[in-house]
């Protein structure tokens, strides 16, 4: 007689898990919802063999390719040196690193960055104009289409504009007592080295970057989300060192997204009249948390750098 | 008097500079082998030009980083990474030879991969392990650190193309570690020995723990099979895949 009544009760409490995790607030990328999903069962996208042999595979073919070596295929709206794949591990696949199969189906949605509702074109303007310091391609050219395409069939039954786990960086709350970029030297020094080298300048062999810049001309610039500390402690938390995530604790990826982020690195492109207080005022104050138009022992940081 | 000291200790710094350099000649070292006699001629095992000898296992160090030999000396000296006869060697060579011989070992030509075309490999490939990983148990692709084609990146990721079949079984097995007989029947857990365990971080014991044994046979093979070129490859055209 028990177990119909243990049945109803498990049922309900996965109803209601259900229901919760559809709650979640479907804000933009950048305010990422807070609750821990690091034991959620991660939707998944298509594998490879299920994707189609004719014009629309090849297009998604395309698509990735782009995602890949951005740098060496797109080389006129890419300033610096990376690549989409540098954040969005695993080709966009890979859940806590901005899956593109939990991006794609949030568009349109406003963003508080650019106060409008942006297409998910205009998403990833952004992230050539900002994380890529290049030039945004044309919404209805040939680029964007590409990874559209590409980010569209990754998202192959996924629900639309529902909050999937694994969206996002997943942050980790700030720790108690703030960050310490003097311990984020030491993690950095410890942990990051031998691939990123000690000047955050990454490391390159033949044409492309196989560790990317952290910092420096070569990197994303002040406008990208990845400046912002608590992002950059979400990136690094779930994923660094590549294979290794989730072997920092949260105040150690903290720490080191603060001692990368207290670099120099190009200058926000929205910086207004040449002022980086101003610029700090209108667009980096709220914007989580960052060291843009702070100093930082005796040390203005956002000058830029080319 | 303090004149003639000081050309007392110039005259002895002179002397002794020659002496010095001869000591820590890494070419001599390659050829001959070290001072101490049971540090044995690196051209004994590794072949004339240091290409390694593909049936016997012995890896290619010709053009290797000269901070990454350095550090192996170190770890076979030290024990984390095990080989009765570079541990001998290590342990008998001086400091000044293992500077000299690394720098000697790196200036040899290095290995030249014929870049291979983009390709999308096939799932459950050697290939695909390679260059797109296996994410669901963590393991990033080959290449994303042993860069394109396993050519090689920096100081610290060796270059895996062009190295013997035999040898990058063995290292991935040595990584990996074999269950302990004794622990294992013991129960619990099986415990496994890694016989090197030198790697920075543990980035490659984790892996290697997570690959079966018949992906570290293919994976070895597809890194062996890379075809090598004489000449070095353009620079554009080597990237990632």
């Amino acid at each position: 007689m028990k177990l119909p009544v243990i049945k109803l009760a498990l049922l309900l409490f996965w109803t209601f898990n259900v229901f919760a995790a559809n709650l979640i607030k479907m804000d933009d990328q950048s305010q990422l919802p807070k609750t821990a999903t690091t034991t959620a069962n991660y939707f998944k996208p298509p594998s490879d063999s299920e994707l189609p042999d004719n014009a629309f595979g090849d297009l998604v073919r395309k698509g990735e390719a782009l995602f890949v070596n951005t740098k060496a295929l797109a080389p006129q709206y890419v300033g610096n040196e990376l690549n989409c794949v540098n954040c969005h591990l695993d080709r966009g696949r890979h859940a806590l690193s901005a899956p593109l199969w939990a991006g794609y189906p949030m568009y349109p949605a406003y963003r508080k960055k650019n106060n409008k509702v942006n297409t998910y074109a205009e998403r990833m303007q952004g992230c050539f104009q900002f994380s890529m310091n290049g030039v945004p391609p044309p919404a209805d050219g040939e680029i964007l289409t590409a990874l559209t395409a590409y980010s569209y069939w990754l998202s192959t039954g996924a629900a639309i504009a529902k909050s999937l786990p694994g969206r996002g960086f997943d942050e980790p709350p700030q720790p108690a007592g703030g960050y310490n970029i003097a311990n984020g030297k030491k993690v950095f020094e410890t942990r990051c080295v031998m691939c990123h080298g000690s000047n955050g300048a990454g490391q390159k062999v033949g044409a492309s970057y196989v560790f990317p810049p952290l910092w420096g001309k070569d990197s994303f610039n002040w406008g990208a989300g990845m400046h912002r500390i608590n992002t950059a402690a979400g990136f690094i938390k779930h994923n660094m060192p590549l294979g290794e995530g989730e072997s920092l604790s949260d105040k150690e990826a903290w720490d080191v997204a603060a001692y990368v982020n207290s670099h120099e690195r190009p200058q926000d492109p929205r910086l207004i009249k040449g002022d980086i207080e101003l610029t700090r005022k209108k667009y980096h104050e709220g914007d989580g948390v960052n060291l843009y138009g702070v100093t930082v022992d005796g040390v203005l940081i956002g000058q830029g750098i080319k | 008097m303090i004149k003639l000291q000081r050309f007392h200790n110039l005259l002895i710094a002179l002397l002794c500079a020659p002496i010095a350099a001869i000591a820590a000649d890494g070419n001599a070292v390659i050829v001959n082998g070290g001072a101490n006699p049971a540090a044995i001629a690196c051209v004994a095992c590794h072949g004339e030009d240091l290409k390694g000898n593909a049936e016997a296992g012995i890896p290619r160090t010709a053009g290797l980083s000269a901070d990454y030999i350095v550090k192996q000396l170190h770890d076979f000296r030290a024990g984390t990474r095990h080989n009765a006869m570079m541990q001998a060697v290590a342990l008998t060579l001086s400091e000044d030879e293992i500077a000299a011989v690394a720098k000697a070992i790196s200036a040899k030509p290095g290995v030249n991969i014929l870049v291979t075309a983009p390709t999308n490999p096939s799932a459950d490939s050697a290939a695909w392990i390679a260059m797109r990983g296996a994410w669901e148990r963590n393991i990033p692709p080959c290449t994303s650190c042993h860069g394109p084609d396993g050519m090689g990146v920096g100081n610290t990721f060796p270059p895996l193309a062009g190295q013997p079949a035999m040898y990058l079984e063995a290292q991935l097995h040595a990584f990996k570690g074999t269950p302990a007989g004794n622990v294992a029947k013991r129960g619990s857990k099986a415990k496994m020995l890694a016989t090197r365990y030198n790697d920075p971080n543990g980035l490659m014991r984790h892996i290697a723990a997570s690959l079966s044994d018949a992906e570290i046979k293919m994976l070895a093979e597809y890194f062996a099979a890379m075809d090598v070129s004489d000449t070095p490859v353009a620079a554009d055209r080597i990237f990632l895949k």
